[in-house]
């Protein structure tokens, strides 16, 4: 369980549809580019350096890729419906600090009433998100960009100064992130079983294929009879409770929460779903692939430290993954495009 | 089709109508925001403004919403008090970068501000502006972080820049046992006083007999970003196994690589120092993370450098080698070489006296 | 606004309100026109009333409002100060107005600022003439807005994620080149130059430069054949390229001229405050398309104008320095900006729908029901206008 992850389920997607060739089917993947990228990125570190993947540095590696991982999954759910979501980080830094503030205004409260206190909290900024773009019909680019900003801003108003540090939570919140099963930390396997359930709701529901009806035609999508709105709501509405878990986990994860937590997260985050293969314009990829997509961005930094390269290659090389993943994105389209024009050609 | 034009046309002349009326609104909804904070904060910023005689003093900190800041800023508003300002404000950007700090100190120079005490970001993007702020008649205060010295009449610096980094390198060599790799994890690159010291503490690692079995393996920057911070301490100890010490020169760097080593195997096992807020630092002393780190009274950094500028404002001193100023409780002071004011010795902190201090 | 292509029907675009609206009224006989709906506005109400006016008015009322509340506002300082602090993002949204006319967006632009920024440090510091280092560092930001372009107009990728990647990789070569330095001690006479005033008006030097830049882009989108295709671009793609414009090529260029520009603003700041860094204008992209959007672009392309936006930059800027002076915190800033950012999205929106539940009440009372399913292929034009 220690070597490199391998995708978790939920990719019941690609196998109901059980192509005559399985090889062909997994080539076609979108999470494959992906996935490739981070074995190999594994491989070549654990190579050079063998502590790369000494249990200390397997569970640092899922720590770091926990939170992101969250919010790509959440964030998933929006750019498939041809949205984007760039308020989450502001969400997140809201929600880390109502989590300490709830902890040390509230002693002894249970820790599973601020995860829900914290969800709650994120699903209502999600529901603020979602209404302003589903009622006024503006795009999801400036309503959550203007959120961003009001979030932040909000958060700054209420902390101040002030800052809440891991000694004023619980040990028992704190060993959340510190204190692993199989290896993998509890934070972690939270985030592993957020992203089943959304995979499982997004393939397998009918609301969930709604989601990529909606992205890939959203005009179409109405005339079919798909109440865009309700789940273009729905969407942000998850994406908001899943910041929302993201800040509490943030809160027991690191050290200090306070105003500018969690702030600069948005494009990590987007970026993320793009490289795990989310088409920017909605109606392609799945929340694994994005999830994915995190894991790689997360351990693409730790790489460069254990093998020791000049750390200021890191965001140049995010760059081009992003830009490698549209590349790899459009010319499967244009390719998919190709053979659809070829067997519509030979059925006529 | 016909029809559907005529609407679109009416609509939109409504659509302009509308924003108007929302844009109008917003803005009516500021400017009554604007002058409730104003009657609010600006207690007597009516009568400040610089005219003689009613002193104004304004504190630049890198950055607000800092906890460190906040008890500089503490002693800064109780030190501009006593020393008799008339009208003691509190500005600064919400993220620390290079160049945010000028638009302030811009507003602070049209305010006609009689001292402003900036503690800089980056020593020379702030030059241009406080050297208008002087023209307008300002005196300048550096504290905490220095700017270049030509732009600011004195300097108030914690300690002696050598003594902060020989403690620490002290600190570290005696618990690491006197020999091992060591590593740095400083704030942003550019700050003026981590660099200064962590120089120092490369000088004494390079020349004392003492510290020949330390090598210095690596410097890195958190930013005083507590994430940040946080993965460089984590990517320390995955790049170099056989680390035995961290030197973090910074509040926030030394709690973030606190959390990390107190959350993983390396618990106990490698040593930290630096400066840190006792308050900030407590549960990783008593945990066993940590054994001893250093600071000094933040408090009276405030302290002096309001002192400092009401004697400047005066006339009392120019900032000279030599000039000496009252510092109210904290006695006389005496300028030094490169107009540089030193507040005090720092202070070890461990599991036995940390408990004394608050802050 | 006659848009090429669509014969007499439409003479402002489509939003995607329209399109609903359109697809509302199917139940509804739209050959009929009301008696009672008002004809378009014409000439001199036109232009007073429209949206870009209607952003100058209010730039006016707060700057009047703040030379009566604000004391110590109504000085030539707080122009020189004030036009020093917007000077990047005036000059940033220039291009970036065009390109978002067109549909597009351009996220890379503070990175590209910042890469120049890190270059000039670099370049001065080994020892080139101050003239070359200039002409470097804006080349390499003609280079970085032609790769941009490359990508999208040629390679025909989306705008946004290509920018959020090109964000990334740009402020990563400004780390590269760069890394933790900075470089300070650029020639005095040409960082004084940068924040020197014209005689006694306070109004900075570099504004001359700057007003050539808004000149250029104004003239370009609103008097050349070239600006009027952008809208129509922006209105419909298919639709332009029937007409014969070139929609790659003008993309390309627009991406371009994001890129150079972005290049001059990273060239002010660094000597405006005199220090090249890898972090310089770092988060630059979004106050200058929050400024855009203010000032009445739409974010789908078709609408706006310079004069809107440069009031939209203004507008900002002012608040900006006005909270500065009442020594009001940046929270409040935040606040103020994102309000105003989806007020002036959402207020129209909102109107409309007001106005279109209205209008369809009317419609009912005066107008003969016709069967539903003959009605819906009028609507069929309107459905696949976008994307």
């Amino acid at each position: 369980m220690t070597t490199a992850p391998t995708r978790p389920p939920g990719t019941a997607e690609h196998t109901v549809s059980a192509v005559p060739s399985r090889l062909g089917a997994l080539l076609r993947l979108r999470e494959l580019p992906v996935t490739v990228a981070l074995i190999a990125l594994v491989t070549i570190t654990t190579v050079v350096n063998p502590l790369f993947l000494s249990p200390q540095g397997v569970k640092d590696l899922l720590l770091n890729a926990t939170i992101v991982i969250i919010l790509a999954a959440g964030q998933a759910l929006v750019i498939i419906t041809r949205n984007v979501d760039l308020s989450v980080g502001s969400v997140l830094g809201l929600v880390a600090f109502g989590t300490g503030t709830l902890f040390v205004t509230v002693p002894g409260i249970p820790i599973v009433v601020v995860f829900l206190v914290g969800m709650l909290l994120g699903a209502l900024l999600g529901a603020i998100n979602g209404l302003l773009v589903t009622v006024a019909k503006v795009p999801a680019l400036v309503i959550t960009l203007g959120t961003l900003y009001i979030y932040r801003g909000l958060n700054n108003a209420w902390a101040g100064g002030t800052q809440y540090f891991a000694g004023d939570r619980p040990d028992a919140f704190g060993a959340l992130s510190v204190d692993t099963v199989l290896g993998f930390p509890l934070i972690t396997l939270i985030a592993i079983v957020v992203v089943v359930i959304v995979a499982v709701y997004l393939a397998g529901t009918r609301a969930g294929r709604d989601l990529y009806a909606i992205g890939s035609d959203p005009d179409a999508a109405k005339l079919f009879g798909i109440p865009v709105s309700r789940r273009v709501f729905l969407a942000f509405l998850t994406n908001g409770v899943l910041a929302g878990l993201a800040g509490v986990l943030y809160a027991s994860r690191f050290n200090s929460v306070g105003a500018t937590t969690g702030s600069g997260l948005e494009l990590a985050v987007v970026a993320a779903a793009v490289v795990g293969g989310v088409a920017i314009f909605g109606g392609s990829g799945s929340v694994v692939g994005a999830a994915m997509g995190a894991l790689l961005l997360t351990t693409i930094t730790s790489a460069l430290t254990a093998l020791r390269v000049d750390k200021f290659w890191q965001e140049a090389i995010v760059g081009v993954l992003i830009l490698s993943a549209i590349i790899i994105d459009r010319i499967a389209s244009v390719r998919t495009a190709r053979k659809l024009r070829i067997s519509e050609a030979r059925n006529v | 089709m016909e029809f559907i034009r005529n609407h679109t046309r009416k609509g939109a002349a409504a659509r302009r109508l509308a924003s108007v009326t929302a844009v109008v609104a917003a803005v009516a909804l500021l400017a009554g925001c604007a002058s409730d904070t104003g009657t609010n904060t600006g207690t007597d910023s009516g009568a400040g403004g610089g005219t003689d005689g009613d002193l104004s003093i304004t504190f630049i900190p890198k950055q607000l919403n800092n906890p460190y800041t906040d008890v500089v800023l503490g002693g800064g508003e109780s030190g501009s008090e006593e020393a008799g300002f008339a009208a003691t404000e509190v500005v600064g950007p919400l993220e620390a970068s290079a160049s945010s700090q000028v638009s302030f100190i811009n507003a602070e120079t049209q305010a006609g501000t009689s001292v402003i005490v900036i503690a800089a970001n980056d020593p020379d993007a702030v030059g241009p502006a406080l050297e208008e702020a002087r023209a307008g008649g300002a005196k300048i205060v550096a504290f905490d972080s220095d700017t270049n010295p030509k732009y600011r009449d004195v300097f108030i610096s914690q300690v002696v820049a050598k003594d902060v980094a020989l403690i620490q390198v002290e600190v570290i060599a005696e618990q690491i046992g006197g020999s091992g790799e060591i590593a740095i994890l400083s704030a942003t690159a550019n700050a003026t006083n981590q660099n200064e010291w962590i120089k120092f503490m490369e000088e004494e690692l390079a020349s004392n007999p003492a510290y020949k079995d330390i090598t210095l393996v690596a410097k890195v920057y958190g930013d005083d970003d507590d994430t940040k911070s946080f993965q460089e301490a984590q990517g320390l100890m995955q790049a170099y196994p056989n680390l035995k010490g961290i030197i973090s020169p910074t509040t926030v760097g030394i709690a973030a690589t606190g959390r990390y080593l107190s959350t993983s195997e390396y618990k106990g096992k490698v040593a930290l120092t630096g400066l840190g807020l006792p308050n900030e630092m407590r549960p990783f002393v008593k945990d066993g993370t940590v054994t001893a780190f250093a600071l000094w009274d933040p408090a009276q950094l405030g302290y002096v450098a309001a002192f400092a500028g009401k004697a400047l404002a005066d006339g009392t001193i120019t900032g000279a080698e030599g000039d000496t100023f009252d510092a109210g409780e904290l006695g006389e002071r005496e300028v030094g070489a490169d107009g540089i004011v030193i507040v005090g010795p720092p202070t070890v902190f461990d599991a036995a006296n940390i408990d004394e201090y608050d802050f | 606004m006659s848009e090429p292509g669509s014969s007499t029907t439409r003479s402002s675009p489509v939003t995607p309100a329209d399109k609903i609206s359109s697809l509302d009224t199917r139940l509804i006989d739209t050959t009929k026109t009301l008696p009672t709906e008002p004809k378009g506005r014409t000439g001199a109400a036109r232009i007073l009333l429209g949206r870009d006016a209607i952003m100058i008015y209010l730039l006016l009322a707060f700057v009047l409002y703040a030379s009566i509340a604000i004391p110590r506002f109504a000085s030539p300082v707080t122009v020189g100060f004030l036009l020093l602090d917007v000077i990047p993002v005036l000059l940033i949204a220039m291009p970036m107005t065009l390109v978002i006319i067109t549909g597009e967006i351009d996220l890379s632009v503070a990175s590209i600022a910042g890469l120049t920024s890190a270059l000039m440090g670099v370049l001065w510091e080994s020892g080139l003439d101050i003239g070359v280092v200039l002409a470097i560092s804006l080349f390499a930001g003609v280079v970085a807005g032609a790769f941009n372009g490359f990508l999208i107009a040629v390679a025909g990728l989306p705008s946004l994620a290509v920018t959020i990647g090109t964000l990334a990789l740009y402020r990563g070569l400004a780390l590269v080149v760069i890394g933790d330095n900075a470089v300070a001690n650029f020639p005095p006479g040409l960082t004084a130059f940068f924040t020197s005033k014209i005689g006694a008006t306070g109004i900075p030097t570099v504004m001359i430069g700057v007003v050539v830049v808004a000149l250029f882009f104004g003239v370009l989108l609103h008097l050349t054949p070239f600006g009027r295709g952008l809208y129509a671009i922006g209105f419909s793609k298919e639709a332009a390229t029937f007409v014969g414009i070139r929609v790659s090529r003008a993309k390309f260029w627009l991406y371009v001229g994001t890129g150079s520009v972005s290049a001059l603003a990273g060239i002010y700041w660094t000597l405006r405050y005199s220090s090249a860094r890898s972090d310089n204008a770092s988060g630059l992209e979004l106050t200058v398309i929050a400024a855009v959007l203010l000032g009445g672009v739409s974010i789908f392309g078709g609408t706006g104008s310079i004069p809107g936006v440069i009031a939209g930059v203004l507008l900002i800027g002012t608040i900006n320095f006005s909270l500065r002076l009442e020594r009001i915190s940046d929270v409040v800033l935040i606040m103020v900006t994102g309000s105003l950012l989806i007020a002036s999205v959402v207020a129209p929106s909102v109107f409309e729908a007001l106005q279109r539940w209205r209008h369809g009440r009317r419609m009912h009372k005066t107008l003969p029901q016709v069967p539903a399913s003959g009605a819906t292929s009028a609507t069929a034009p309107g459905v696949q206008e976008r994307k």
